[in-house]
């Protein structure tokens, strides 16, 4: 069993864990993730870990509401427990000094973008930060990004909060000023990375994504999480999860998620009805 | 002991072992074999003929004193059999149920020369099961400790029967796992009704009660390296984290939604439970009355298609590219996945899998094969038959064709070399690795192989890992002249 010691909304489904596990505190570079398992009957999901704390012994993980397991999570308050954790697991983001980088994060993706910008602005880099939501409340990580980039816009899809539009209107804008751009990462839902990836490659800039898909074990055992990146398969999980992003097979990757939607109904009906 | 001459010994049928009728198993996921009793089983046992030089224990991948525990058993003795067997095997429950006997221990049994061979493996099995259920597992007395600390990874067989005999010899061990729950491929990979879980889990309890620590969720290679686990406490490590990495066709269509390794099938049915949805939270793709085929001939895919005749498929196929001879699954698995009614498309290899617009698996294009010249592996070799291509409709494909080797460790320990599969090099007698301190075994270094054999490694390494301690300096944490 492992403690939340500490558990916070950061918006609505939305929620910050501080879970206690010391040897992936000590361990996880950006970029990785680990494996948890909420409960004794739970599935093994995959989160990536948004920070760490050396010195208490956890790690940070931010996780939306979306699926039973996801909600069933952000119902646990600080002082429960989940039952397994496991990592950190991926390899890390290559941090570089590329120069000028942009690091785009959408929707909940913003809490996996966040330790690789404050990995890129601690190598030296310029990092301009994109954060992106549906809309003003949604929007999460404002203050920790803007603490770690040189340049910080804010997009809202109903221009409820700052730059009215999506994420790749504004990093289009940025690239059309003639800024120039040597490293674009972004995270977030699978279209928002397929446009980011279409808005960078006429550009010629290296653009790198995080990708999400169903994982078991997470170790390369079950090759569940496979995806196609350069006419190849790869394994994300021991493989990735970081990919270049014009080569990854984006349309495969949606598909392949979609293979529990009817389970993941029906896992979420039984759930609401417990709920009741 | 009534006297009996091997004349009369000789005209002892081999015994059959109860099993669930084909009918009602494929409804449920309860053990097939039910086990010899006591009758059965010193009826079997009187059928050896206790050969002055036993051809059997030369079979063995461990060395069991066959004869001598078959002897017990016909005498009644049977905890004293069990003892017996566990001076060599600390695992018989398991080993008694899927090693392959028969071309290991019983091929080579004198008595089959004419008839069919004494159940060596039925007689393990019951003696183990016995001893389970009648006097509780027994833990050998502790001996003194020495002090030392290895370091075991991976709770499949070979990491098992490693600890196990790494503790009887005094040292601390502590055996780490990747995943939540112990026991490898023993848990994630072997189906319930191949080997009860409850029957694993004993063995591992028996262990935790000799002292052997066990922790889970730990990744090594991620978690912790294994430079770290030799910095920071252990004396010596033993990797033996199985063949984790599965292989695919590189056939088109091999990433469509309902193409699965045999590894994730499994494991989503076997550890996560899925086959409990959504009483259990991981799902699996639904086959029932649905069309199930498993692409590939070993143990690995019968368990696969077994488990998918289980869950309710309409038709479950076995896909092999060589012919029923070259299977290298154990014949009783064949025997039963027939009996079940899986049906066999042998010489036959999918060379493309087809989807529809939502990228769900709806098809295989199969062919036929015909076998040409031996090749590598001195099997005859498949060879494609031009024109024979046709579609078979599918709604899963679960591809068994085997596994390479986790990359995990090795990509963050350089200085342990592998080979150009990625398989660990490891000394064929000591299992001592390139990297002092470190041994490896069971499938990592053999790839895809057998439980026993695994075992064999684990048994091997804990005898030099023995030696490589004692040549250390004098003990740690042991005061001059203590048990000397």
């Amino acid at each position: 069993m492992h403690k939340i010691l500490y558990a916070e909304f950061l918006a609505q489904d939305i929620k910050r864990f501080r879970i206690q596990a010391l040897k992936i505190a000590q361990k996880r570079k950006a970029g990785q993730f680990v494996i948890i398992r909420v409960r004794e009957n739970g599935e093994r999901i995959p989160l990536t870990i948004a920070g760490s704390d050396k010195k208490e012994g956890s790690v940070t993980i931010i996780v939306q509401g979306i699926g039973k397991t996801t909600k069933q999570l952000n119902k646990l308050k600080s002082g429960d427990s989940i039952m397994d954790i496991a990592g950190p697991l991926g390899k890390p983001s290559e941090i570089e000094k590329f120069g000028t980088t942009v690091v785009v994060g959408g929707g909940v993706g913003t809490a996996i973008a966040y330790p690789v910008a404050v990995a890129l602005k601690e190598k030296g880099n310029h990092v301009i930060s994109i954060v992106g939501a549906k809309t003003k409340d949604l929007v999460i990580l404002e203050k920790e990004m803007k603490d770690t980039s040189d340049e910080l816009f804010v997009t809202t899809d109903d221009g409820s909060y700052g730059f009215h539009g999506f994420v790749t209107d504004k990093l289009l804008q940025i690239l059309n000023s003639g800024s120039k751009v040597d490293f674009v990462l972004a995270i977030g839902p699978i279209p928002m990375m397929k446009r980011i990836a279409d808005v960078t490659k006429p550009f010629g800039i290296k653009t790198v994504v995080s990708l999400n898909p169903i994982m078991v074990d997470g170790t390369g055992m079950c090759g569940g999480c496979r995806a196609t990146v350069d006419d190849k398969t790869v394994f994300v999980c021991v493989d990735g999860p970081e990919f270049d992003a014009h080569k990854v097979d984006f349309d495969l990757l949606t598909k392949r998620n979609r293979a529990y939607m009817r389970e993941e109904k029906v896992a979420m009906e039984k759930f609401m009805k417990e709920m009741l | 002991m009534q006297k009996i001459s091997n004349k009369d010994r000789m005209k002892i049928p081999r015994q059959q072992m109860p099993e669930q009728e084909p009918l009602a198993r494929v409804a449920n996921f309860l053990e097939v074999n039910l086990g010899f009793d006591a009758e059965l089983a010193k009826t079997e046992a009187m059928r050896c003929l206790q050969c002055p030089k036993p051809k059997c224990i030369e079979g063995c991948p461990v060395q069991i004193k066959i004869p001598e525990f078959i002897l017990l058993i016909s005498q009644g003795d049977f905890l004293g059999a069990a003892k017996k067997i566990k001076e060599d095997n600390m695992l018989p429950a398991i080993c008694g149920r899927v090693c392959p006997q028969e071309e290991q221990c019983e091929v080579l049994c004198v008595t089959g020369k004419k008839n069919p061979p004494v159940s060596i493996g039925r007689l393990e099995r019951f003696v183990a099961d016995y001893e389970r259920e009648v006097a509780g597992l027994s833990v050998p007395e502790p001996k003194p400790r020495t002090g030392r600390k290895v370091a075991v990874v991976g709770s499949g067989p070979a990491g098992l029967s490693c600890a196990g005999d790494l503790i009887q010899m005094g040292h601390a061990v502590t055996v780490f796992e990747a995943l939540h729950e112990l026991g490898g491929v023993l848990v994630y990979g072997i189906p319930e009704f191949r080997l009860p879980k409850t029957i694993v889990k004993g063995e591992i309890e028996n262990l935790s009660k000799l002292g052997v620590e066990f922790v889970t969720n730990a990744v090594i290679g991620m978690t912790d390296t294994i430079d770290e686990l030799l910095e920071n406490e252990y004396d010596a490590v033993f990797i033996a984290t199985g063949a984790g990495l599965p292989y695919f066709m590189n056939i088109p269509g091999e990433n469509l939604i309902g193409v699965y390794s045999s590894n994730e099938f499994l494991t989503r049915v076997n550890l996560m439970k899925a086959y409990r949805f959504p009483e259990f939270d991981q799902p699996i793709i639904d086959v029932k009355g649905k069309n199930v085929i498993v692409v590939g001939g070993g143990n690995t895919a019968m368990d696969a298609v077994r488990t998918s005749k289980r869950l309710g498929a309409k038709n479950a196929y076995i896909m092999y590219r060589r012919s029923e001879t070259e299977m290298p699954a154990r014949i009783e698995e064949v025997h039963h996945a027939k009996e079940e009614g899986i049906e066999f498309r042998i010489l036959t290899a999918p060379v493309e899998f087809i989807g529809d617009e939502n990228g769900w698996l709806n098809g295989a294009k199969c062919i036929k094969m015909e076998l040409g010249e031996p090749d590598s592996s001195g099997r005859r070799r498949p060879v494609p038959m031009a024109g024979s291509e046709y579609i078979l409709d599918i709604d899963v494909a679960i591809i068994a064709v085997g596994n390479g080797s986790n990359p995990l460790i090795s990509q963050t320990t350089p200085d342990i070399n592998v080979n150009k599969r990625g398989n660990i090099i490891a000394d064929e007698n000591t299992c001592a690795t390139s990297k002092k301190g470190v041994y490896a075994g069971g499938d990592i270094v053999s790839g895809g192989a057998t439980v026993i054999l695994a075992m064999g490694a684990g048994r091997k390494a804990a005898k030099a890992i023995d030696e490589y301690l004692k040549s250390l300096d004098v003990p740690v944490n042991q005061p001059a002249g203590s048990n000397a």
